[in-house]
């Protein structure tokens, strides 16, 4: 049993890299979860998709107002200085590379940067909403993930064998096991956890990984 | 100059089988359920209409609104980007079973297309797409150095939405997030009806308020006290 780290601190790692400022958009599910581990000092603007910038937690039980939700039609609050907008607006920050960062979730990341996030195939309801627009829009969009999936099969793959949700689109993915950049086609491993050599994390990994300079340590805490 | 009408029976009165709904609303917020609803009674009474195209972001929840529609067998096409909910049934039920056509558009292409519906422009290009399922058969073009994928227009003979605020020109208010699609909506269709929380003499809403311009509106119906899709849900209601 090789250690890895918990979906919350995978999400606290990609928290790590949001700058002061940042306008972000987080997908719906498990990458809703960095919006709890910015850094103390920083503060991040999020984007949903039907048309807030700049809200908050959920509110307490009973006190939901149900024209006050996110993306994944969750009940939300406003912080000071939200703003509400349509949804060709919405989608125009969002394209138009208006956006610092979107985090995203994944199926298969390839070294080339395809993504396939959207469908598992062509048995049941196919269902998109925004994630085909989000790929191609932020400046880094970055996919948190586990490094394989529930029966150990890779995530980061050679080419995506599911359908595509973009082309040449993730810039980093943060896993379970590392931290990794794609740079020309080519997984970069930047971060990995100490008490895994670097053979071991290839194996789990379809793809091969380039090593530039020094790796570092993929520490986060408790949580 | 007086858009107003009576009750949402009024409203949606001329509303015909075989034509193509903008509804507004995102899940729950926005959504017009009591113009929604007053279709459905005419359905039950009348046989009509039916054999519908519905424009939403979603395909329905629960047993209300759109999914009530869809029960009812009044959709033969949906086209939407997000067909999944907390309950889904109603529409899974029929597209399993090739009762309801899908058109699957990504989320910011369709707001987009309504937009460009709206706005006289056929087509456009749009990274959003480009190399997946959803771009299969249509043409893409190059600009300085990327590839984008051509998407046309979206235009609809009717569109329904929820305003706060409307004065009896058409100058309507939105609600929070519940603002979404239907000012994209109200410009792309032939007809736009609107359900308002409150009706108000022309000079009461502020100019640098007004979202939507009359201009954009055929009908405004007052709903004081509208439901909400998402509390009907919590509740367990079934509108048949």
């Amino acid at each position: 049993m090789i250690e890895k780290l918990s979906n919350a601190q995978i999400a606290w790692r990609a928290a790590q890299d949001i700058a002061d400022g940042a306008y972000v958009n987080l997908g719906i599910g498990f990458p809703e979860m960095v919006a709890k581990f910015q850094p103390p000092g920083r503060e991040a603007i999020f984007h949903t998709e039907n048309g807030i910038l700049n809200f908050g937690e959920a509110p307490p039980e009973g006190e939901e107002d149900w024209d006050l939700i996110n993306a994944g039609k969750k009940a939300v609050t406003l912080k000071p200085g939200a703003s509400f907008f349509h949804h060709a607006d919405s989608f125009a920050m969002v394209r138009g590379g208006h956006l610092d960062v979107a985090i995203l979730g994944a199926y298969e990341v390839a070294e080339t940067g395809d993504l396939a996030n959207w469908s598992t195939g062509p048995q049941g309801i196919p269902a998109v909403g925004g994630a085909m627009d989000l790929v191609h829009g932020a400046k880094r969009v970055a996919v948190i993930t586990d490094h394989v999936t529930r029966d150990g099969k890779p995530k980061l793959v050679k080419a995506c064998s599911l359908p595509l949700t973009g082309v040449a689109c993730v810039t980093r993915v943060y896993t379970s096991l590392a931290v990794i950049d794609i740079e020309n086609a080519r997984f970069v491993l930047r971060e990995k956890l100490a008490c895994m050599s670097l053979d071991e994390l290839q194996a789990l990994t379809g793809a091969e990984l380039l090593v530039q300079g020094t790796i570092g340590e993929l520490i986060v805490p408790e949580l | 100059m007086d858009k107003t009408v009576a009750d949402p029976a009024s409203a949606v009165a001329d509303i015909a089988d075989g034509m193509s709904i903008m509804i507004g609303g995102f899940g729950g917020s926005g959504a017009p359920i009591e113009l929604i609803h007053a279709l459905i009674d005419r359905f039950h009474a009348t046989g009509s209409p039916k054999n519908l195209t519905i424009i939403n972001n979603n395909a329905g929840n629960g047993r209300i609104g759109i999914a009530a529609m869809i029960d009812a067998g009044m959709v033969a096409t949906m086209v939407c980007s997000f067909p999944r909910s907390a309950d889904p049934r109603a529409f899974t039920e029929k597209y399993l079973a090739g009762e309801i056509a899908l058109e699957l558009v990504p989320q910011g292409t369709l707001a987009e297309r309504i937009r460009a519906g709206g706005a006289g422009i056929p087509a456009f290009y749009t990274p959003t797409s480009y190399g997946t399922d959803l771009a299969k058969g249509k043409p893409t073009a190059e600009f300085d150095g990327r590839m984008y994928v051509q998407e046309r227009w979206l235009k609809a003979d009717v569109a329904i939405i929820k305003a706060e605020l409307a004065d009896r020109m058409g100058n309507l208010t939105y609600r929070k997030a519940g603002r979404n699609f239907s000012p994209l909506m109200a410009a792309a269709a032939n007809v736009t009806i609107v359900q308002a929380r409150q009706i108000v003499e022309p000079g009461n809403i502020d100019p640098e308020q007004v979202i939507t311009p009359g201009l954009y509106v055929t009908r405004v119906v007052e709903v004081a006290d509208a439901q909400q899709e998402e509390a009907l849900m919590r509740a367990g209601v079934a509108y048949a």
